[in-house]
């Protein structure tokens, strides 16, 4: 799926931001250290998702799950990870049903007042953007898996 | 220091995780045996990211020698490759700095055991031919 070897980096703004929010203030973080905990990232991703995926094999499951992932940190001896993992994972839980319901609130509202909608729509578009391009991806992977 | 991990969103907007989801997506997708990935596995594994890149820049800083000028460099980062047992899978990608006419010397100094070798495996039959 990657064309180009620069779609495996990870945006450096991001991976700046991260490295300076974990360390004390003031600390200068060099050029190519930033570049190299990037590079770290992006080997960090690919080592986890072969240590979640054998464990889906394991479960003769196609695709990796939450399960998969929280497995993988233990394999890699990264335990520490697995409590914040496992409460975002809950954050994360509750997020979809708070946005299932407002979306169930929205279509009632919407036989109600027709007016209000365009408004909703701009303020939400920033996040659904995202899960809509994912979903697609996923519809696409189905039919490639079929094939 | 996963205290700080838990509640951190300060800024705005509370984000679950801060790094691009369809970014993850390819690098996972990257690796040929992987099918299908579900959205659940995708956002634990963008925040074990996040939280990797934090361990990884506090154990090295802490660990580093740039602790007295607050600085953070690449020598601290593959010391931690190399010395830690839980980031030896980084040694490849973050190999040791050494200066290049110290290389140089290990370059000679590993041709000349080979030729060694050699000279040992083809023994006399060397010997003969240059005789």
């Amino acid at each position: 799926m990657a064309e180009r070897p620069e779609d495996l980096n990870l945006p450096n703004a991001v991976i700046t931001r991260i490295i300076k929010e974990a360390l004390p203030d003031g600390v200068n973080i060099s050029k190519e250290a930033r570049s190299a905990i990037s590079r770290a990232a992006s080997v960090f991703v690919l080592y986890a998702t072969s240590c979640a995926n054998n464990f889906a094999m394991k479960g003769k499951r196609k695709t990796l799950n939450a399960s998969d992932v929280l497995s993988a940190m233990e394999e890699m001896e990264f335990q520490r990870f697995v409590t914040p993992l496992k409460e975002a994972l809950e954050a994360y839980r509750r997020e979809q049903k708070g946005k299932k319901e407002a979306s169930e609130q929205k279509k009632k509202d919407k036989d109600k007042k027709t007016d209000a909608e365009e408004q909703d729509k701009s303020r939400d578009e920033d996040n659904d953007e995202d899960e809509e391009r994912l979903e697609e991806e996923e519809q696409n992977e189905e039919e490639e898996v079929d094939n | 220091m996963a205290d700080a991990v838990a509640g951190r969103d300060k800024c705005g907007e509370p984000r679950l995780v801060s790094l691009p989801l369809s970014r993850i997506r390819v690098i996972m997708k990257s690796s040929p045996e992987v099918s299908s990935i579900n959205q659940e596995a995708l956002v634990l594994t963008a925040k074990a990211t996040e939280l990797f890149v934090q361990y990884l820049a506090t154990y090295s800083y802490r660990h580093g020698s740039g602790k007295e000028k607050k600085a953070l460099t690449y020598s601290d980062l593959s010391n931690t490759a190399e010395e830690s047992e839980t980031f030896q899978f980084l040694a490849d990608i973050l190999p040791k700095k050494i200066l290049a006419s110290k290389y140089l010397k290990m370059l000679k100094e590993k041709r000349d055991e080979d030729e060694e070798e050699n000279d040992s495996d083809d023994g006399s039959a060397g010997d003969e031919a240059e005789s």
